[in-house]
């Protein structure tokens, strides 16, 4: 029988095959992954019930969400201003140290976002089970690993046992064929992935990324696509592993080395789908179609081209109601065009584009420009090691030159829980990956696009396509 | 965990789409270490006015209303619960006295999370959805007490009202949540009495990763 990638991954991890049809298995996880926000209480049962942490050594734990990003602020500052924050990140690192696990904590040089460091790292490699309490956890599927997002009982589960009680997923092929043209990124793939299919389009299901779009794109690419997976309904998102993959992987401070690195590439090779292999359902695209999206309501699948105009409502009552909400809460109107419209913050950072090549990408736009007046623009790298890069790299000057604020690593205005926050009625373009209401600040008003689009929008006071910046 | 057996109960309608757990619980409210003040988020972004430091609550929002007081089933719209993964959507939603949620769709991770929380979710067709809407509607207008449904877990029926009495629909749920649910057991006990069986498996395999050695770094 002809296997998907999800399929191998899936059966080389059932611990415990399902007692009866219907039921669910045991899945084993390779990594887990943990951070401040969704662990105190996993921890606390445990406690409670008397158990230990099953495997540690599976378990890395760092703290992200929210953290401080100003570079002013030490952490006696920081609990003078958020004492209920400073108290969640000291009780990670007394239960990291009663129970055990491994943490990256502040002041560490290998701190940042939970999903770019288990990469950067090496942490994150192809056939693995990933799990972490938080939903973008489908970024490292792009590794070929089975990755996604759990709650604080399955925290917990996981854990203790090392274990989650799982169905299995239906699975949905998105092909994306051709070559993508200039100004075109992995970031405009995913948010016209889900204008196609909504945000709930994939729901029940894994996807798996494939076509030559798909391919061509670097590690970091891939991984914007697959973090977004999420948006779509999707639990987890894959793409197979090949020599992209392997060349990143390659030297990363704790991937395998040596003897244990060949066979682990033997293994790897075989993970991509069969040939024949057949997909629950399936999206094909074609690269030339594509051009540089922009969302204009409140979640991720009211996208359009950024030279296009807001859409009309459609469907039920319900969603007509829906539709108009989220446009009076965004103060625009069907049919209205959104290039040329003013804006006042720009949000360069998340899990979805914080990584080196989305800062190389916002600032190969920056260098000798300036961030309008008026507008304030943040650059938040997605770790500490992307940080020290690109200020190696020279990116961190051309962004305060600019008149862009430079930080530190973290979630930062991605979820409005550290300090950084749009406030009421604030226009923003952002490069993370939910614009619902209020996700950036009460009364914030997101527009998401990819690092190009932010940058040039900076640049140009009101939202910009790159593409007419010359 | 919560048992769940049978509901019957009155329904608030919140007839909005794509309801996502930043709406249910923003992030602001989860910089906490217990589930003791986690009720006091719920949907407070719109059932509160004014800033942090001066909220009040807006009387206009549908749970501020005293006709839907007690009522333990929200009615959503479609895609309930997308978005982040925290759980502490349905622990706030468990927290302000619902045990149930109609929807014609769940996000995967909102119904994973509820079903561990003793707060069932019931997935619903479009027409029973948007029939059981027109009657909330109405009922608001006419100023009737709102439509009551009852809830059988161990037959997975929904018995709604309809023009001539009630209907008697029914609805699928995972089985071994089903299971948990009726009983009031949770899947880490499921777990913990396998930790043999999964340190059999464990023995014949190498772990992939080691993250301790990230802390010798540290160290050295
Ligand atoms: S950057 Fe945003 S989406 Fe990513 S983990 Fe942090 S809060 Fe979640």
């Amino acid at each position: 029988m002809s296997r998907t990638l999800y399929d191998k991954v899936w059966e080389r991890h059932t611990a415990i095959p399902p007692s009866e049809p219907g039921m669910p298995s045991v899945l084993y996880i390779d990594l887990h992954l943990v951070h401040e926000v969704t662990s105190p209480q996993a921890f606390t049962e445990l406690r409670n019930r008397g158990l230990p942490v099953h495997r540690p050594g599976q378990t890395l734990a760092t703290m992200d969400h929210s953290t401080p990003t100003d570079p002013s602020l030490d952490e006696q500052k920081f609990r003078v201003l958020d004492p209920q924050a400073a108290d969640q990140l000291q009780a990670l690192r007394e239960n990291c140290r009663e129970f055990g696990v491994p943490l990256l904590d502040m002041g560490d040089d290998r701190r940042g976002i939970v999903h770019v460091i288990g990469p950067e790292l090496g942490f994150t490699q192809p056939g693995m089970t990933v799990v972490c309490g938080d939903s973008h956890t489908s970024t490292h599927g792009a590794f070929g690993a089975l990755a996604f997002g759990i709650g604080t009982s399955e925290v917990g589960h996981v854990l203790a046992t090392q274990c989650l009680v799982q169905q299995r997923a239906k699975t949905y092929e998105i092909r994306v064929d051709g070559a993508l043209g200039e100004g075109v990124t992995a970031k405009d793939i995913i948010l016209r992935v889900i204008g196609e299919i909504g945000i709930e389009g994939g729901t029940g299901h894994v996807f798996e990324y494939t076509g030559e779009a798909i391919r061509s794109l670097d590690m970091e690419g891939r991984m914007t696509v697959c973090n977004m997976s999420i948006e779509g309904g999707a639990r987890a998102g894959m793409v197979a592993p090949d020599q992209i993959t392997f060349d990143y992987l390659a030297g990363k401070p704790y991937a395998p080395r040596g003897e244990a690195w060949e066979a682990a590439l033997e293994d790897w090779k075989t993970l991509p789908s069969d040939p024949g292999a057949t997909y629950d359902q399936q999206l094909h695209l074609d690269a030339a179609s594509l051009g540089p999206m922009i969302t204009y309501g409140t979640n991720p699948g009211m996208a359009m081209p950024i030279d296009g105009a807001v859409p009309e409502p459609e469907g039920d009552e319900t969603a007509t109601l829906t539709h108009q909400r989220a446009l009076e809460y965004m103060g625009l109107e069907s049919g209205q065009t959104l290039k040329g419209k003013k804006i006042d913050v720009v949000f360069v950072g998340s899990c979805t584009n914080s990584r080196l090549a989305d800062l190389e990408a916002a600032a190969s736009v920056l260098e000798g420009r300036r961030v309008r007046d008026g507008v304030r623009m943040l650059v938040v790298p997605g770790s500490q090691q992307v940080k020290k890069a690109a200020e190696e790299r020279g990116l961190a000057k051309i962004f305060v030159d600019a008149g862009a604020e430079w930080r530190e690593a973290g979630c930062s205005m991605c979820l409005a829980m550290n300090g950084d926050r749009l406030g009421s009625g604030e226009y923003a373009v952002s490069t993370t990956n939910r614009n619902f209401e209020g996700r950036q600040g009460p009364g914030g008003r997101t527009f998401l696009a990819s690092p190009l689009t932010a940058a040039a929008s900076a640049v140009a006071g009101e939202l910009a396509d790159a593409r007419d910046l010359s | 965990m919560a048992r769940f057996t049978t509901l019957e109960s009155a329904v608030v309608p919140l007839p909005i789409d794509n309801v996502d757990t930043d709406q249910i619980i923003p992030a602001r409210y989860l910089k906490v270490t217990d589930r003791s003040t986690i009720a006091e988020g719920l949907f407070a972004n719109w059932r509160y006015r004014g800033d942090d430091e001066n909220l009040e609550t807006d009387p206009d929002f549908v749970l501020n209303q005293p006709r839907y007081e007690g009522a333990q089933v929200l009615l959503a719209g479609d895609n309930f619960g997308c978005g982040s993964s925290r759980e502490h959507a349905p622990w706030a939603l468990y927290g302000n006295g619902f045990r149930a949620v109609l929807s014609t769709r769940f996000a995967d991770i909102f119904r994973s999370n509820s079903l561990k929380n003793g707060l069932l979710p019931v997935e619903i067709d479009a027409e029973t959805s948007s029939v059981l809407f027109a009657q909330l509607r109405l009922t608001e207008e006419t100023g009737a007490p709102p439509p009551r449904v009852v809830i059988d877990l161990e037959e997975q029926t929904l018995v709604v009202p309809s023009e001539d009495g009630t209907s008697t629909l029914g609805f699928s749920v995972d089985p071994f949540a089903k299971a948990c649910l009726l009983e009031g057991v949770d899947q880490m006990g499921y777990l913990v009495d396998r930790l043999e069986a999964i340190r059999g498996w464990e023995a014949e395999r190498a772990p992939r990763v080691e993250t301790a050695a990230t802390q010798a770094a540290q160290e050295s």
